[in-house]
């Protein structure tokens, strides 16, 4: 599906949005009032340039539209990989990129991120799975890696891999298995301009305090053991 | 000089809790869900792999000149300190517990790969976990450090974690980055990123590379008291600053205009000529005070 025939069914009453180096930055019109709209399209491998043009969108929208929500549109196939993209440090353009995802919600920005197409590793840490709720399309993948390269990382054999992947979220790729990991609220069949004023009105109305992942990936049985073990070390009686 | 090499304990070849051990003070050392109270991963377990009863990482409330801190250490020999389902959620839960305790400063002692594979889903999902809850903790003005000498350095998303930290206290022998150099050469090419060879590897992601171009602190030598001394001195003369638009507008600036001036290059000897470095080949050669004074001297 075209960005194009995904926009206008997200935002049939109207969306103003600049594509440039895969990046998406624009805004649109929702019942819930004008909402600011970037990502990345086109699987974009995020580097220095992609990174910098997000956050510096980020921080215009903070500074001139207090509150304005945030719709994140996410197709990444993950970090660029070139030597001249590490040389200048291309983790701390992805860290400046979460931080400011993340001051525009200590400002009052609800976010949502919607996966597209593809949600990889490094490029979905860095600006999808920090907005307040992260949801992806039915045929999205969202993995940090596809179980052949797992298995040729691994020495595990492919075979068995595939095995374990077919009962287990924790490392299956896929959008259902973040969904029963807590990290993606909900699969929508297709862009829905019903289905994103819902979440957007739900985001408004209880934009979450603190993170949640933990809690609705054992209420869904995906991560079973995380929100137990983070509860103990919070709560363990300990040192002086 | 050779009695004060004989006298170095160093980092890089240390264990997570020997590391702790010569961090902390003195007997100060107290940790939250030791081996004796917690399971290894179900998920190696399901693969037939050997697990660790702490998963990897150790976390402690301690002291730091006479000061309550909380540690994080993660263990670079056991399955490279990637991140799975339980270490992750362990640093999840030190980090909020400063968030709310707000101890003098949380030290996080890096060395990682990033992602466990092996529970690969569940590794990624952490880190954003943690991401998020390093920003929280700093949020109500606890200074998080980085601490970054181990043999697995600070890659994925633990190079990204590394980079939200208040800063990041280096050692020559440190690497941080993203992609590792293998998985860059196995996808581009020997000719984009050899790899093995160590040297350049040390230009491209290696602690004097960070420390000169300012993407960490401090440079530190690879001793264990020289964390100590390195953490000690930055907290005694920083102060968390409130998240604000400000602070991260002068940081946008900073990135913008470096990646103007350097988008070419692709060898720290590039990058150390531009900024202003008369021999940049000589920089792999000086000792670390040494580089400091020449860090120090460079125009700003």
């Amino acid at each position: 599906m075209s960005l194009n025939d995904i926009l206008d069914s997200l935002f049939p009453a109207g969306h103003a949005v600049n594509v440039e180096n895969k990046v998406i930055t624009g805004e649109a019109t929702t019942a819930q009032g004008t909402v600011a709209v970037l990502g990345t399209t086109d699987a974009a491998a995020i580097d220095h340039a992609m990174a910098l043009a997000l956050s510096a969108f980020i921080l215009d929208t903070v500074e001139q539209h207090p509150g304005r929500a945030l719709v994140f549109l996410v197709d990444t196939s993950g970090q660029a990989l070139s030597r001249s993209q590490e040389l200048l440090c291309l983790n701390g353009s992805l860290a400046h990129l979460a931080q400011c995802v993340d001051l525009a919600r200590r400002q009052g920005h609800a976010s949502l991120s919607l996966v597209t197409a593809n949600a990889v590793s490094g490029g979905f840490l860095s600006f999808g799975l920090m907005a307040d709720r992260a949801y992806a399309l039915a045929d999205a993948q969202v993995r940090v890696m596809d179980l052949r390269a797992m298995s040729r990382v691994t020495k595990i054999a492919h075979e068995r891999l595939v095995e374990l992947a077919a009962g287990s979220p924790i490392f299956a790729p896929g959008a259902e298995s973040y969904v029963r990991m807590g990290a993606i609220e909900a699969i929508w069949p297709e862009p829905s301009a019903g289905l994103l004023e819902a979440a957007l009105a739900a985001g408004g109305l209880a934009a979450p305090a603190s993170d949640q992942r933990q809690n609705s990936g054992l209420l869904r049985g995906g991560r079973q053991l995380a929100a137990g073990i983070t509860k103990t070390v919070q709560n363990a009686a300990c040192g002086a | 000089m050779i009695a004060s090499l004989a006298a170095r304990h160093s980092w890089f070849e240390a264990t997570a809790r020997a590391r702790l051990a010569g961090l902390l003070d003195p007997g100060s050392f107290s940790e939250i869900l030791p081996p004796a109270e917690s399971n290894p991963s179900p998920h190696l377990a399901l693969l037939d792999l050997p697990g660790a009863f702490d998963d990897g990482v150790v976390v402690c409330y301690g002291q730091l000149g006479k000061r309550p801190i909380f540690a994080i250490a993660q263990e670079g020999q056991f399955m490279g300190g990637a991140v799975g389902e339980i270490h992750g959620a362990k640093i999840v839960g030190m980090l909020r517990r400063a968030a709310q305790e707000k101890p003098a400063a949380v030290l996080f002692l890096i060395d990682s790969g990033g992602v466990r594979l092996h529970e690969a889903n569940a590794g990624l999902i952490a880190i954003s976990e943690i991401m998020r809850a390093v920003l929280d903790a700093r949020a109500a003005g606890v200074p998080v450090i980085a601490l970054v000498g181990g043999s697995c350095g600070a890659f994925g998303g633990m190079g990204i974690v590394a980079k939200l930290c208040s800063a990041i206290v280096i050692s020559e022998e440190g690497r941080l980055a993203l992609s590792g150099p293998e998985v860059i050469e196995t996808v581009a090419g020997v000719e984009e990123f050899d790899s093995k060879d160590r040297a350049l590897v040390w230009r491209v992601t290696g602690g004097k590379h960070r420390y000169l171009m300012g993407d960490c602190a401090m440079l530190v030598e690879d001793d264990i008291a020289a964390f100590r001394s390195g953490a000690t001195e930055f907290l005694a003369g920083w102060s968390e600053p409130v998240p604000s638009v400000a602070h991260l507008r002068a940081g946008q600036q900073t990135l913008e205009n470096r990646l103007a001036a350097y988008a070419s290059y692709r060898d720290g000897l590039q990058v150390w000529a531009a900024l202003g470095v008369a021999e940049p080949e000589s920089v792999p050669l000086l000792d670390r005070d040494a580089l400091v004074a020449l860090k120090e001297g460079l125009p700003t």
